[in-house]
């Protein structure tokens, strides 16, 4: 235990906020490096590079926004679906991305951030969540789909999460993986059960599964030799795959399921490679990518406007709640002042 | 099965009360004004909608009750079918709503009829959407000017639902008017400690006594139910 507390404190920003000069500066960095290369977790109150907390910010903010903005496509389903079991289970994974949307917002904020300032980024367009959102739910079927292949997508990206460097990440990232795991096994059920229905169901499933593949496998991000934040993420080890390792795997994974689901996966070029003991697949529409990275994707406006909306709209009452509050907390404020 | 007619009727009074607010609430999701009331609310509708599938079960098969019956053979109060409007009205709704719920399920659980046990269950849940309600109406009613008045509009506007709570059930084992008072002094008390005036018009008139238990509802109902059914009566008989 000692060794350990010490090790702690070699760690440990000096919380005065005053600098320690160059030289402390390189001791604190020696330590981080000496951290990360150990596998052991960095922690809120230790010293770490201004730039590793900056992508870090960004990247768990993305990752909440995509939890709430991930919201809507599915809700836009729950006042429809067509059995009273199917509705308790997409109100209670609606839920539960909003519960996802908390932790993550939680762990941006132990560097540093606040989740008011990155809600008004994700309003304000200066931050995004992830394209696969700009997409949207035309029958009951596509929320089959986005349990299976978006939340499976979603899995394959976030179990190396895992063990990111970053405690407060790594940590919120094995509860939500538990969660979203069982989301996906949902929606492959609700595709199964469409599969095997009445010719129209399946139809229905097999059109949702052909409108959500690309999109799907463009959840992993840029191929490797396009993708700016990889290698520094990789080094830090914040990131443990590349993004078209991830994608590989996942498309392994997804050839045998669609298989068993009696449904076929929209790619004429996907075969199995024996030689490198992978699917070969079709080449991914980039420029699509780019279009709805850029705002231009099919729901981009519409769920930034709803988003927007829900929080003004919301305004007095967190007004109303923050006056109360003041009014009947005042007096005990002052005494621990 | 031994469910008696009388229980199936009170079975679908206390069923469709469930399913139609879970289902006013599931229209809250992604569109709530923090973060973690996006999750409360989500609890309550699936909690109410938990509650929904034990009673509509009681009565046939949960499914058919629901997509199948049409606007004036639902039997749930006029109140929970009360268009969200802001969140002011959700919250007055709500607490009308399960203040009366907390109450009834209270005695049913002490009883020995075919709800004590569904009700024993569900009445810590709904104690916890009491809580939820009072504590909102609270921050509501003695927080800012703007969210006084919106909520002082709610009181008002949806008292006129009240009254319909304590009529008769027929086969609910208890005569509803009995937690009335315990009602009243109740909502009373929370409206006064937010600081809000206790609505002072009538709580059942002509035009709406009992009216929802009998299938007479409100306009914006019939087009709640044709959003609900329209995806299962699209697909007769197919299963989900």
């Amino acid at each position: 235990m000692a060794t350990a507390a010490a090790h702690q404190t070699a760690r440990t920003q000096p919380h005065t906020g005053q600098s320690g000069g160059a030289a402390d500066d390189e001791a604190f960095a020696r330590v981080f490096d000496a951290t990360v290369a150990a596998d052991e977790r960095i922690e809120p109150r230790d010293w770490m590079p201004d730039a590793y907390r900056a992508t870090l910010v960004r990247q768990i903010a993305q990752h909440a926004h995509s939890e709430i903005i991930g919201m809507q496509p599915e809700a836009n389903w729950i006042t429809r679906a067509p059995s009273l079991r199917r509705k308790a289970i997409l109100m209670a994974k609606v839920q539960d991305e909003a519960g996802h949307g908390l932790y993550l917002y939680s762990a941006a904020e132990t560097l540093g951030a606040s989740r008011e300032e990155l809600l008004d980024k994700l309003h304000s367009g200066r931050q995004k969540y992830s394209s696969i959102f700009n997409y949207p739910t035309l029958t009951w079927a596509d929320v089959g789909a986005i349990g299976w292949l978006v939340d499976g997508a979603a899995i394959t990206n976030q179990v190396p999460l895992c063990r990111c460097s970053y405690g407060p990440y790594a940590r919120a990232m094995v509860r939500v993986c538990k969660e979203e795991s069982f989301h996906q096994r949902q929606g492959y059920e609700l595709l199964l059960a469409l599969s095997r229905g009445t010719p129209e169901q399946h139809a229905m499933a097999q059109d949702a599964v052909d409108r959500w593949w690309w999109p799907s496998l463009m959840m992993f991000g840029p191929p490797d030799d396009e993708s700016a934040h990889s290698a520094q993420s990789m080094a830090w080890k914040i990131k443990r795959h590349s993004n078209d390792e991830l994608r590989r795997r996942f498309v392994d994974i997804c050839v045998p399921q669609a298989a068993s689901l009696g449904l076929t996966l929209p790619d004429p070029d996907l075969k199995w490679n024996e030689e490198r003991g992978h699917h070969d697949f079709g080449a991914i529409d980039w420029t699509e990518f780019k279009e709805v990275l850029k705002g231009n994707g099919p729901c981009n406006e519409q769920r930034i406007t709803q988003r927007r909306r829900a929080h003004d709209e919301g305004a007095w009452v967190r007004e109303a709640a923050a006056a109360y509050a003041a009014k009947h907390s005042s007096g005990t404020e002052v005494e621990q002042a | 099965m031994t469910t008696t007619t009388h229980t199936r009727t009170a079975a679908l009074a206390l069923g469709d009360d469930a399913l139609v607010l879970s289902h006013r609430l599931g229209e809250w999701m992604g569109h709530a004004p923090v973060l973690e009331e996006e999750v409360a609310l989500g609890n309550i509708a699936l909690d109410l909608l938990g509650q929904a599938r034990i009673l509509l079960s009681m009565a046939g098969d949960e499914d058919e009750l629901a997509y199948l019956r049409e606007e004036r053979a639902f039997r749930n109060l006029q109140l929970v079918e009360q268009p969200n409007g802001d969140f002011a009205h959700t919250i007055v709704r709500q607490l009308y709503f399960s203040t009366y719920q907390h109450l009834l399920y209270g005695r049913l659980a002490a009883t020995e009829g075919p709800f004590a046990g569904l009700a024993a269950k569900a009445v810590k849940e709904v104690a916890y959407h009491r809580d939820h309600a009072e504590q909102w109406t609270l921050r509501l009613g003695d927080g800012t000017e703007e969210s006084h008045g919106r909520t002082q509009v709610a009181c008002t506007a949806l008292w006129r639902f009240t009254g319909e709570m304590f009529r008769p059930v027929d086969g609910l084992g208890l005569d509803p008017a009995e937690l009335e008072p315990a009602w009243l002094e109740s909502v009373r008390g929370v409206l006064k400690r937010a600081g809000l005036a206790v609505p002072e018009g009538p709580r059942t008139g002509a035009w709406s006594a009992g009216a929802g238990r009998e299938g007479l509802h409100t306009e914006s109902f019939g087009r709640m139910l044709a959003e609900m059914q329209h995806l299962h009566r699209s697909h007769p008989g197919a299963s989900w």
